[in-house]
């Protein structure tokens, strides 16, 4: 394969699988067609150079470049029963999570992990679009409350990074009771006076919107992240009319008061930093790049090291 | 003269034909149809309980969602005394989608909320369907707080295709909303009661139905999402709604197994339409009782015994 077949027939894909690729490839960015560098893309947390559109991003790179070092743990989640309704649409439900776990390496939709940004401790959680659309589940639900549980114990922030389709069908009305399950333990961390952060990303929308990702203390989201309770094509179908642009993407959600803030994935770390060093009266933090903290005794037996790849 | 449901045509035509010969007898006094009629009545009513038997869970959709099906309005005028509605969201607006105020269920003052979806083309179209918008949930919070702050039970009665998907109430923080509302019920120290008596429609359904007890009509149902969105969506074809009905697992039945549901309350046969009185009065039993089990947790004890049910929800599964 030789560099003008990697450039007519660009393998956009790559930047959404999990799996190695040569740094020689190049990506296609999804809004302008600039081909760009994959390893420059990589390294500017999958942000088009060209038009700073934001592509997805796994949890785990997200983490990578979060944490300081790179460095983070993660945080156990009690399995919950598997398949509850014995669900099957024109698959078995089994089946699709399976091809999920195998196209992402991940095993459900979203990870909880512990480390320090900028010196901070705190506990984060990432939802997960391309692990069947990110769809809360109960795993999505025991992760809310095992992430919330752990920033009480360890008197910690929880940052949440939201991903979502909305709730798993396959999980019927367990899905929809996440709605309160998850309230609940947002509630839990509220009444310990600890910061809830939420930083909404690309798409977050239904039971996930009307839920824990508008309970935060702090709303920030990703430039022009779609965010809603009901998609456009529903709400375009039931007022036959045509919505007005950029209609619920970030910007007018933040014209429209829903959010606090609207910031660039690149300048996400340090404003998290900035803020959540405020709430709970800190000094200014350090800026730039910082190591990993020095390895500690791991306090907990739930908890694995994760290194940095 | 009865709405009949697409699995109901066999009905229809036998009560048409008794209808028709009992009309032509009316006009012909030498006619004795007695005999007859009173064969097709016999006929009717094997059908209707064979076909109330074991409704499929898209049957009980078509069945919740009957538009002679009591509403709202008939309970609160039935089963409350002294029903003072106060409206608006001090905000924005007054959605009438979504009834509430100050009433009295047995004599004792609570705080009751419902959607309310109307019944007929006037007020179907004054209640949006039974569709909130941001401004209902906003109200149903201040009706919530208002009952926290004296005291009082919180009823809600839960009616809704879904919340409102539209322009404005998107504009208007839909998602917000609904998360306050839920959160609200799970914030306050007074006993929550619910209901759904017809279509509990996902995320606008959670954010009245997140309760210390909740109780379902037979046929009502309660889901993610409604079957024809799922069919379109897994399926790829919206005319698979009664495979998607199927699999998730909606009906109240169901929910009762799920542990998401406390109690069903048995429908008259051939639906809750069929002897709006009778249902009506047995909803208004299942909320006396649903109040005496709660009666003895109080304050902080029944907020917490509240949400640790939700916690717990779902750690079993249909298999268990
Ligand atoms: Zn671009």
């Amino acid at each position: 394969m030789n560099w003008i077949t990697n450039y007519v027939r660009p393998t956009i894909n790559s930047i959404f699988s999990r799996r190695e690729v040569p740094d020689n490839l190049w990506s296609k960015c999804d809004e302008c067609g600039t081909m760009l560098f994959h390893r420059e893309l990589k390294d500017n947390l999958n942000v088009c150079t060209h038009c700073g559109h934001h592509m997805h991003i796994t949890p785990r790179d997200r983490f990578k470049a979060l944490f300081d070092g790179g460095v983070f743990t993660e945080v156990a989640v009690p399995d919950p029963v598997a398949d509850p309704l014995q669900f099957r649409d024109q698959k078995k439900y089994p089946e699709r999570m399976k091809a999920a776990q195998k196209s992402t390496g991940e095993k459900e939709a979203m990870l909880v992990v512990e480390g320090e940004i900028g010196r901070t401790p705190i506990v984060a959680a990432a939802q997960d679009f391309s692990f069947m659309g990110g769809s809360m589940g109960m795993y999505v639900g025991n992760a809310i409350i095992a992430a919330a549980e752990r920033a009480i114990k360890l008197k910690r922030p929880l940052v949440l990074f939201s991903a979502a389709g909305g709730a798993r069908m396959q999980e019927g009305i367990l899905s929809l009771m996440q709605m309160p399950r998850t309230t609940v333990a947002v509630q839990m961390l509220k009444e310990a006076g600890l910061p809830y952060i939420v930083v909404l990303t690309h798409p977050t929308t239904g039971g996930v919107t009307a839920s824990y990702a508008m309970l935060g203390d702090v709303h920030i989201a990703e430039p022009n992240a779609l965010i809603c309770f009901a998609g456009p094509r529903v709400i375009e179908q039931t007022i036959r009319e045509k919505l007005p642009e950029g209609f619920q993407r970030a910007e007018y959600l933040l014209d429209h008061g829903m959010l606090d803030r609207v910031t660039p994935r690149t300048e996400m770390r340090d404003e998290l930093v900035t803020i959540i060093r405020m709430l709970l009266g800190l000094t200014p933090a350090v800026q730039g790049d910082l190591p990993a903290p020095v390895a500690e005794e791991a306090d907990d037996t739930d908890a694995k090291a994760v290194e940095k790849t | 003269m009865t709405n009949y449901l697409d699995f109901e045509k066999p009905l229809a035509e036998i009560e048409g034909k008794a209808e028709e010969l009992r009309a032509m007898a009316r006009g012909n006094e030498e006619m004795d149809v007695t005999e007859e009629a009173a064969a097709l009545d016999k006929k009717a009513a094997t059908l209707l309980r064979d076909l109330y038997k074991n409704l499929t869970p898209w049957r009980k959709c078509q069945v919740a969602r009957h538009p002679e099906r009591p509403h709202c309005k008939d309970y609160i005028e039935a089963l409350f005394t002294e029903y003072t509605p106060l409206a608006g969201d001090r905000n924005f607006a007054d959605d009438h989608a979504v009834m509430g105020g100050l009433a009295r269920f047995n004599d004792q003052p609570v705080i009751v909320i419902g959607h309310e979806k109307g019944n007929d083309t006037k007020s179907r179209i004054e209640r949006n369907f039974g569709m909130a918008r941001p401004e209902g949930y906003r109200k149903a919070i201040r009706l919530m707080e208002m009952a926290d702050k004296f005291g009082l039970p919180v009823i809600t009665l839960v009616d809704t295709p879904g919340a409102y998907p539209g322009k404005g109430a998107e504009e208007r923080g839909q998602s917000e909303a609904i998360a306050r509302s839920t959160e609200k019920l799970l914030q306050i120290k007074v006993p929550v009661m619910s209901v759904i008596i017809g279509e509990g429609g996902s995320g606008g359904a959670v954010a009245f139905a997140t309760a210390d007890k909740l109780a379902m009509l037979e046929h009502s149902v309660y889901s993610v999402i409604s079957p024809e969105g799922c069919a379109s969506i897994l399926w790829k074809d919206s005319e698979k709604m009664r495979e998607a009905a199927e699999a998730l697992r909606l009906t109240a039945q169901d929910l009762q197994k799920l542990e998401v549901c406390d109690r069903v309350i048995p429908e008259p046969l051939g639906g809750a339409h069929r002897d709006r009185a009778a249902t009506i009065k047995s909803v208004g039993a299942a909320v006396s009782q649903m109040m005496k089990e709660v009666a003895n947790q109080k304050g902080d004890a029944l907020l917490q015994s509240r949400r640790k049910k939700f916690l717990e929800m779902g750690s079993k599964g249909l298999a268990a």
